[in-house]
């Protein structure tokens, strides 16, 4: 039990510890408003550094990331939209900067596909547990003589 | 017979996976397209790197095929694509536009008359504005455009022989060819 509990504790602890790690941003920029800078860091951390790919703009601390990073601030600052932000960011780097594509005819296997594979998977299951419960029925299936056979032998264990 | 072939499939998912995964051990995880070819080259206004008294646009490198190549002196790639290019510029095959990226003018100069200068014209992107909007994410990188000023290829990483004989060159003669048909030089 005590075991456990160590285990759990120290996987919380873990988690909790991942999730104050994730706002660091580097720089000192000074943001208009608080909202701003809550939106502008939102935006920033969903938006994928082009140069060192596996870091988002925050993270990252290459020159590029620096540069889009200070732009999608100072974006944030002058009022523009998400939509717009993120369609700046697009148009120079492609869909390749954003973490989560966009919703179209080329990304419909993207988004959808698990879903798919979610349902034929169900839907095998279905079919082999409904198979299974069909020939485990016929397997109980005996004669009459062997059910009273085997009843009496019941009533006997009974007694 | 049937119940023969159904269990055939997992083989063929696997295989057609196995196909799949095996392409993917040969892309280039960092050679992403551009999002810029088709589209003009970015609008631009910056002082030429040699003379800051001369302005370079974008309509400047209209009416010619050409390469731009984004440099800067803190970058090693481009000291190792810079004998390449020298080679280049010696045939005189298209005129090469330098994009001297977030650079120091004095260290890019210096540098060029010490090292040699392949370039036609160099354009000085001191804060990176013009390599911001090309979608530039590392220096060396190339970008082929045409005679209406066109972006129609970006390479990243440094020009070699491979890639000049293999991509660059093929791509640039037919872009010559096109210019040449409507009458440009």
């Amino acid at each position: 039990m005590k075991a456990i509990f160590a285990v759990v504790s120290a996987l919380l602890l873990s988690v909790a510890l991942m999730t104050s790690a994730v706002a660091t941003p580097v720089d000192t920029y000074e943001f208009k408003s608080v909202d701003n800078q809550k939106r502008a860091l939102d935006l920033a951390h969903s938006l994928r550094c082009p140069q060192c790919q596996n870091q988002n703009l925050i993270d990252s601390n290459s020159p590029v990331a620096q540069d889009l990073r200070l732009e999608v601030y100072q974006m944030v600052d002058a009022g523009k939209a998400d939509a717009e932000i993120i369609e700046f960011m697009t148009s120079r780097y492609g869909e390749f900067v954003l973490y989560k594509p966009k919703m179209e005819a080329k990304t419909y296997v993207l988004w959808l596909g698990p879903i798919g594979l979610l349902l034929i998977g169900l839907m095998i299951g279905f079919v082999f547990v409904r198979k299974q419960r069909i020939s485990n029925v016929v397997e109980q299936d005996i004669s009459a003589e062997d059910q009273a056979e085997l009843d009496k032998l019941l009533k006997r264990d009974g007694k | 017979m049937k119940k023969r072939l159904v269990l055939f499939i997992p083989l063929v998912l696997f295989l057609v996976m196995g196909v799949f995964l095996y392409k993917g051990l040969f892309l280039n995880p960092q050679q992403l397209d551009s999002a810029l070819e088709g589209k003009p080259i970015p609008a631009f206004q910056l002082e030429r790197l040699e003379d800051s008294n001369e302005i370079i646009t974008n309509e400047s490198l209209k009416g010619q095929v050409s390469l731009l190549n984004v440099w800067a002196t803190w970058c090693p790639s481009c000291k190792y694509e810079h004998p390449y290019l020298m080679r280049l510029a010696r045939q005189n095959i298209l005129p090469i536009y330098g994009i001297n990226y977030r650079d120091e003018r004095a260290l890019a100069v210096r540098e060029l008359t010490r090292e040699g200068d392949p370039y036609t014209k160099n354009i000085f992107d001191h804060d990176g504005r013009l390599g911001l909007d090309l979608g530039v994410y590392g220096a060396p990188e190339s970008y082929l455009v045409d005679h209406n000023g066109i972006i129609r290829f970006r390479y990243a990483g440094p020009i070699d022989m491979r890639v000049w004989k293999e991509t660059l060159y093929p791509m640039i003669q037919e872009l010559q060819a096109e210019a040449k048909a409507v009458g440009a030089s």
